[in-house]
């Protein structure tokens, strides 16, 4: 993990905490152990524990939670974790209930860890299944960071806020670790909602232990953004390396598959020995490679890449007019120099893989239709683009998000236009649309026009379309979406260069919610030393695209800036995840 | 003062074991109170006294004739009295936080505070009350609960181990005989309890076991007895006393394996109190002549002799004398101090007293003792300072606390810590000693409670004297959180349990004093104010307190349903807010409870997810309440999707419509309809057409089309778009993709050419190629429209075409994106070239 340590923050903290947190609950069950995970739970936890530490504490077993009973082992321990859902609940009751008959069964004990914290709810659901005099639910994992909430469907269109609860933990969590953050910026009523609760929480917090208060700050800002204030950059196409492999493949939990074809040398194919037909990669910043291709535009990425492989065959082949002394150099480099091939080969076949869908029609029509909305061109009509799509019965998903898209665009569509949207949506993918298309206007992401154009005003007040920019050489953050710059980047820019959001008053008026602009305590860095960097947490309530992330390390790498970001979020997300996660049932 | 006058009250029990006692208080009671006619209780560190009228001694009776328990302070000074009412007494004593044990003949446990209000009683045990109780004992263990031991008329004995949780437990009996037990002692020790009794002769250990068979245990004991009459175990539980009816005393270790020394005590009678001082000194009163003997461990003695009845209480460094005159303390002169007093010591810090006072008196021997300890003057300071500690005479503290100050200017570069420390300390323990508190507590037994939870603060907060203990907190700097808040909170407590006070003054004084500090717990106190049935009190209460959780739940049990939702909801923890709802849905009829929660919308939606999972039933019945006709239909429409459910899908479509209706919003209504009749087209048509059997139901308006175009019934079709107004451009979309598919390439011609198309053609170009028809494709790449002829051109495959045609239409960017199209699929460097030309030219012509 050492390409977390490092910079003014030391983000390892947060897995080393998180991995403590975990061992001492392991270790309050002496013996052995079997864990039974929720499946959507053991991605998120491998990341801080992977299974050597676990065995380490005597975990023997592992087994995903199913409504099947668990196989019989000899262990002392059954540990479930889980999210604290319902049907999750009945699996676990099932299975203590089952388990506790067999033969071994009555000397285990069973544990239930939830994550991220107890819910009364699913108590409640426990309480109700007659299995707990079996099951100690004594300790609960708290791994604030790691919880991935879905936004905006929970509080958006249940009204539920929970989540705001759990980004305010975890805010208190991220504070705790490195000290009170003293200058606070947001925009969107999440964001405010998120700082009073952290307000609050702290203030709580601070009745029972006093002993923090004095802690130094190492995050000087943060920077909140409800997502609901910029609803159109996960809509769009995210033009990065690292966007693009995400949008076409998914990322999860910094892994990603991908076809197994790319990766194969001509005789591996020809042999057609093939177990799997996915070839799965960890992505991270400790590939050096990756750390250096995965914030460019793609169509810089090419030229770098083979910019590289030209400097390594340079490398490997340039061994004859080599004293010995260089020559010995030349070896001791030698695995090195490997590494890096292999390395470049992998991304290389990636970049083809990608390469296969961005320069397939489909997507550059999709791409120019894009950009015709973010430029407002011809926004107030139905598009026949989408129209044709529609036609072609493409998928519902790549049409809808064209289709809020546009509707950002223009503000809202007009009456006839989302009528006719409407009707050709439920004649071509059913009756059910409707129940997606209720939940997007829950959200504001389809909506009739009103009388302001804020996004015609935006994209000019704060330069959200640019032309003529270079992909390949960027001097803006636009570059992330080739012609777009994120809105919600835009304003940390503001943030960071000029010192605040004044100059911006006429504009964050026109954004949905409250402006945040405070400082909650007093700071305690005397004389700050004018070069060390500033250290700015952004937190995206409800989400954030990795061009997002793109444009802000594009930002703290300028010349001229003297700030470090840390990013912290929800999730994740890009505009097909987005949407999914609204309409899913 | 001179040195022998320091060490007069001194006595040696021993090389260099020297004991002292001296007088802390003369008592305010000497009026009124004769300690011959009372049993006296006083509680360890300095604690109150109570005392009791002594049934068997005859007394003239003033006023009523039933008991009264009197308590009074260290000093003498009354704290209060109150009525025995209850039955009799067999024993009375304090436990380790002060409060009045008092144990009744039938075995009931009745506990008080100081000021003689009842808090709770128990029973010891269901089988204690066949029989009397005869004695009992009160116990501190080293875990610091405190015990109660009782022996019944029968002679068994149980025993509670902590007052707080009893439990109680049965201890292995005597073997049996016809002799009663003489007397008995308590060893708690951090393992395990035992219990050591006497029946004449014999010994026994009993253990924490019913079936256990005791054996009887010799101490080695020399002189002849027929009895041993009296026991004591010391407070470590490491030492035992036995007084014999020969007169002699026995001491030696509680496991009977060492003896320390057996000596006369030139007396026969039973002892009225046997107690260990400290744990090297064993003291016996007899209450005939009013003596007190000393016996240090090796067997010196030592006699006082008083004019009237004296009570001894034990202390872990000493024991207290009280009597009717005066209170002493009798303790082991602690080492510093003898170090620095003892005539002829040669320590350092003797000089450095030596030296101070001749300063003080303008002296230049001051100088002389100054270089005798010059290379010791730390150590010197240190002995000063320590000593000042054990010190009661103001006089004495003030000369050692000089003379500290008086070395630590030969020093250079001192911490003063210690001595600040020491200074501020003295300040506390003299203000506590201060007659008018009373609690005469010394350094030892401050650090003692210091280490355990209840410290001195605790103290004064029993006896409700929170200004001189939030002084104490402030002055000695301690944490908020053990010093000034928990006062606080105490205080409150005490304010909100008296009912005489107004419930609004009461509330608004606790807000003041109290306001957000932290670690105030509001709903401990209002939780004592509802305990006191003060329930509009504590709800006041509760809006200062800042933990929503506590907040919330104590809300819940005052039954104030609607405030705790809405503290709930404000804390914005849907944990909290879901426990409220589900609390409610149990404690309210159903009607009450859903006006509740519809008005918030944070309860409610929470509520309605709640029952998405668990009670749909319920959630059509909000939506109903609610009008929200959209969500009704669109649970009809969710319904409709489920496969289970196709049986009842019209009439759930039906439902749906008419909510949409409801709602007035038309256009879905219209969907719905349209859906509906689209089912039962859809069904008609399977049974008439087999081909079209299992094919249609489920589909959508434009897939039924299209299928019904793929059965080749094109007629059909047509009408099908004419009744449900498939708009002609989607229809031409369908027709010509579906032509393409069946490859009907000559009809997709045909069809192209009836009217002029309304997508273009380059439709057709597309459908073509999806179908891997690039010769027919290429029919159509004449009639596409201008702006889209390079990009079909590429997409055919006819590059030179391709830059020809962005070469005339001036398209540099056409241009380009054909030569990329050159390099990457035919390396046709000719055309890229030329291109490459063209593009020059172009910008050329542009300048």
């Amino acid at each position: 993990m050492a390409q977390l340590q490092g910079g003014k923050v030391d983000i390892s903290l947060i897995q080393t905490s998180a991995r403590n947190n975990l061992i001492n609950l392991l270790e309050k069950c002496p013996g052995k152990k079997a864990i039974v995970w929720d499946n959507s739970l053991a991605g998120p936890v491998g990341l801080v524990a992977q299974y050597t530490i676990l065995r380490e504490h005597m975990v023997t077993k592992m087994y995903p939670l199913r409504p099947t009973s668990l196989p019989e082992t000899d262990v002392d321990h059954i540990i479930f974790i889980s999210r604290p859902k319902l049907h999750l609940m009945d699996y676990i009751a099932q299975n203590v209930r089952t388990d506790i008959k067999t033969k071994s069964g009555s000397k285990k004990q069973y544990h239930l860890f939830f994550v991220p914290k107890k819910v009364y709810c699913a108590w409640n659901d426990l309480n109700t299944m007659e299995c707990l005099e079996n099951l100690s639910v004594n300790f609960f994992l708290s791994i604030p960071m790691l919880y991935q909430w879905r936004y905006p469907k929970e509080y958006t269109i249940e009204n539920d806020p929970t989540y705001l609860y759990q980004t305010a933990q975890a805010i208190i969590y991220l504070q705790n670790l490195y000290g009170p953050i003293p200058r606070i910026w947001g925009k969107g009523t999440a964001a405010k909602q998120v700082w009073d609760l952290v307000m609050r929480l702290q203030r709580e917090k601070n009745n029972t232990d006093e002993s923090k208060s004095h802690q130094q700050s190492c995050i000087d800002e943060i920077i909140l953004i409800d997502r609901s204030v910029d609803l159109i950059t996960p809509l769009a196409t995210q033009l990065t390396y690292e966007g693009l492999i995400d949008e076409i493949f998914g990322i999860n939990n910094s892994t990603a598959s991908f076809p197994i074809d790319n990766f194969l040398t001509s005789e591996e194919r020809v042999s057609e020995s093939l177990s799997e037909d996915k070839k799965q990669f960890i992505l991270n910043s400790a590939d050096k490679l990756y750390a250096d291709i995965r914030d460019r535009n793609f169509n810089a990425v090419g030229a770098y890449l083979s910019k590289q492989a030209k400097a390594i065959s340079a490398q490997l082949e340039n061994t004859q007019e080599k004293s010995v002394q260089e020559m010995k150099l030349y070896v001791q480099r030698l695995p090195q120099i490997l590494a890096k091939k292999k390395q470049l080969a992998t991304h290389t076949a990636i970049a083809e893989c990608i390469k296969e869908v961005t320069d397939s029609y489909d997507f550059l029509d999709t791409l120019q239709a894009e950009q015709e909305f973010l430029n407002c061109i011809e926004v107030d009509k139905p598009s026949p683009y989408i129209e044709e799509m529609i036609a072609q019965n493409k998928p519902l998903i790549k049409v809808l998000r064209l289709m809020c898209m546009q509707c950002i665009a223009s503000s809202g569509l007009k009456l006839k236009v989302l009528e006719t949207y409407k009707r050709e949506l439920v004649q071509v993918y059913g009756l059910e649309v409707l129940l997606a298309i209720s939940k997007l206007e829950k959200v504001g992401l389809l909506k009739l026009q009103s009388s302001t154009r804020q996004y015609t005003v935006l994209r000019k007040a704060l330069r959200l379309t640019m032309e003529d920019t270079s992909e390949v050489n960027p001097t803006d953050i636009s570059y992330v979406h080739s012609i777009y710059a994120p809105l919600s980047i835009r304003l940390a820019e503001q943030v960071t260069r000029n010192g605040g959001l004044k100059q911006l008053q006429d504009v964050l008026g026109l954004l949905p919610g409250p402006t945040l602009d405070e400082s909650p305590v007093v700071s305690t860095n005397v004389a700050n030393n004018p070069d060390t960097p500033t250290v700015v947490l952004v937190f995206f309530i409800g989400g954030c695209t990795f061009a997002e992330i793109s444009a802000l390390r594009f930002l703290s790498q300028q010349e001229d800036s003297n700030v470090e970001f840390v990013v912290a979020t929800t999730k994740i997300i890009n505009g097909t995840t987005f949407l999914k996660s609204i309409i899913e049932n | 003062m001179s040195a022998a006058l320091l060490t007069a009250d001194w006595f040696l029990l021993g090389r260099e074991l020297y004991y002292r006692r001296f007088e802390i208080y003369s008592m305010a009671w000497h009026q009124e109170v004769a300690l011959e006619n009372y049993i006296a209780a006083s509680a360890s560190y300095g604690g109150p006294i109570a005392l009791r009228r002594d049934d068997k001694k005859l007394v003239k009776v003033q006023g009523s004739a039933q008991p009264i328990i009197s308590v009074y302070s260290g000093s003498g000074k009354q704290i209060t009295s109150f009525k025995w009412t209850r039955r009799p007494i067999v024993h009375m004593d304090w436990s380790n936080d002060e409060k009045l044990i008092c144990v009744q003949e039938d075995g009931m446990v009745v506990i008080y505070n100081m000021f003689g209000k009842f808090l709770h009683t128990f029973a010891i045990s269901q089988k204690v009350q066949d029989a009397k109780v005869i004695d009992a004992k009160i116990f501190i263990s080293p875990q610091n609960f405190t015990g109660v031991a009782i022996m019944t008329s029968n002679f068994k004995i149980f025993l509670v181990h902590n007052i707080q949780e009893p439990k109680t437990r049965q201890f292995s009996e005597l073997p049996r005989s016809n002799i009663d037990p003489t007397c008995w002692a308590i060893v708690s020790t951090d393992s395990n309890t035992e219990v050591l009794i006497a029946r004449g002769l014999e010994l026994y250990r009993l253990k924490q076991d019913e079936h256990h068979t005791s054996a009887m245990l010799e101490p080695d004991i020399a002189n002849r007895y027929t009895s041993i009459l009296e026991m004591s175990v010391s407070l470590n539980a490491h030492h035992l006393a036995l007084y014999m009816d020969s007169g002699y005393l026995w001491l030696g270790s509680t496991d009977l394996r060492t003896k320390y020394c057996e000596i006369d005590t030139s007396s026969i009678y039973k002892p009225k109190q046997i107690i260990w001082c400290g744990n090297e000194a064993v003291v016996l009163y007899w209450e005939r002549d009013c003596s007190l003997l000393v016996v240090g461990k090796y067997g010196q003695k030592m006699l006082y002799s008083y004019d009237s009845a004296v009570h001894l209480v034990s202390e872990i460094d000493g024991i207290r004398i009280v009597s009717n005159m005066q209170h002493e303390l009798l303790q082991k002169v602690p080492e510093v101090v003898q170090k620095i007093f003892r005539i002829n010591s040669t320590d350092p810090g003797s000089f450095l007293l030596e030296a101070s006072k001749q300063f003080q008196k303008g002296s230049h021997k001051a100088n002389e003792y100054i270089c005798l300890v010059k290379n010791d003057l730390e150590t010197a300071v240190n002995q000063c300072i320590e000593a000042v500690g054990y010190e009661f005479d103001t006089e004495v503290q003030k000369m050692l606390i000089r003379a500290a100050q008086f070395g630590k200017c030969f020093i250079a570069d001192m911490r003063s810590d210690n001595y600040v420390y020491m200074c501020r300390l003295l300040r506390v323990l003299n203000a506590v000693r201060d007659p008018k508190v009373g609690i005469p507590i010394t350094i030892t037994q401050f650090n003692y409670m210091k280490k355990r939870t209840q410290g001195l603060l605790d103290r004064l907060i029993t006896r409700n004297n929170y200004f001189l203990a939030l002084q104490i907190a402030k002055y000695l700097k301690m944490p908020e959180k053990e010093g000034t808040s928990h006062i606080l909170v105490h205080w409150a407590k005490h304010k909100v349990s008296q009912a005489e006070l107004e419930e609004e003054t009461v509330a608004r004084e606790i807000a003041e004093k109290l306001g957000y500090t932290s670690g105030i717990s509001y709903s401990e106190i209002a939780s004592t104010a509802s305990q006191n049935g003060r329930k509009k009190l504590a709800i006041k209460l509760l809006d200062y307190e800042s933990k929503a959780s506590e907040q919330v739940k104590l809300l819940l049990e005052l039954g104030e349903n609607t405030p705790a939702l809405v503290k709930a909801i404000e804390s914005g923890d849907t944990d909290l807010v879901y426990m409220v709802i589900l609390k409610l849905r149990e404690k309210m009829p159903l009607g009450d409870f859903k006006m509740t929660i519809r008005n918030f919308p944070v309860a409610q939606s929470l509520y309605i997810k709640y029952c998405k999972e668990h009670n749909t039933q319920a959630l059509n019945e909000i939506y109903i309440q609610e009008d929200d006709f959209s969500a009704q239909a669109q649970t009809f429409i969710l319904e409709s999707l489920d496969e289970k459910k196709q049986h009842m899908k019209d009439s759930l479509l039906t439902s749906a419509m008419e909510a949409y209706k409801k709602g007035r919003k038309d256009l879905y209504a219209g969907m719905c309809e349209e859906a509906l009749k689209l089912l039962r087209f859809q069904r008609d048509l399977e049974d008439k057409l087999p081909a079209a059997k299992n094919k249609l139901v489920g589909l959508s308006v434009h897939n039924t089309c299209k299928m019904l175009l793929e059965l080749n019934e094109a007629k059909l079709a047509e009408k099908f778009r004419n009744d449900y107004r498939i708009p002609d451009k989607r229809f031409w979309w369908l027709k010509i993709s579906s032509l393409a598919q069946q490859k009907e390439w000559i009809e997709l011609e045909k069809f192209s050419k009836v009217k002029k198309s309304l997508i273009g053609y380059a439709p057709f170009i597309d459908v073509c190629l999806q179908n891997d028809n690039r010769q027919e494709a290429l029919k159509y790449l004449p009639k596409v429209s201008e702006d889209l002829k390079v990009k079909y051109c590429i997409k055919v495959g006819c590059l030179e075409e391709a830059a020809d045609i962005a070469f005339q239409q001036k398209d540099v960017q056409g241009l380009l994106y054909v030569q990329s199209k050159c390099s990457t699929q035919f390396p046709q460097t000719q055309l890229s070239d030329k291109i490459s030309s063209m593009i020059s030219q172009l910008l050329e012509f542009k300048k």
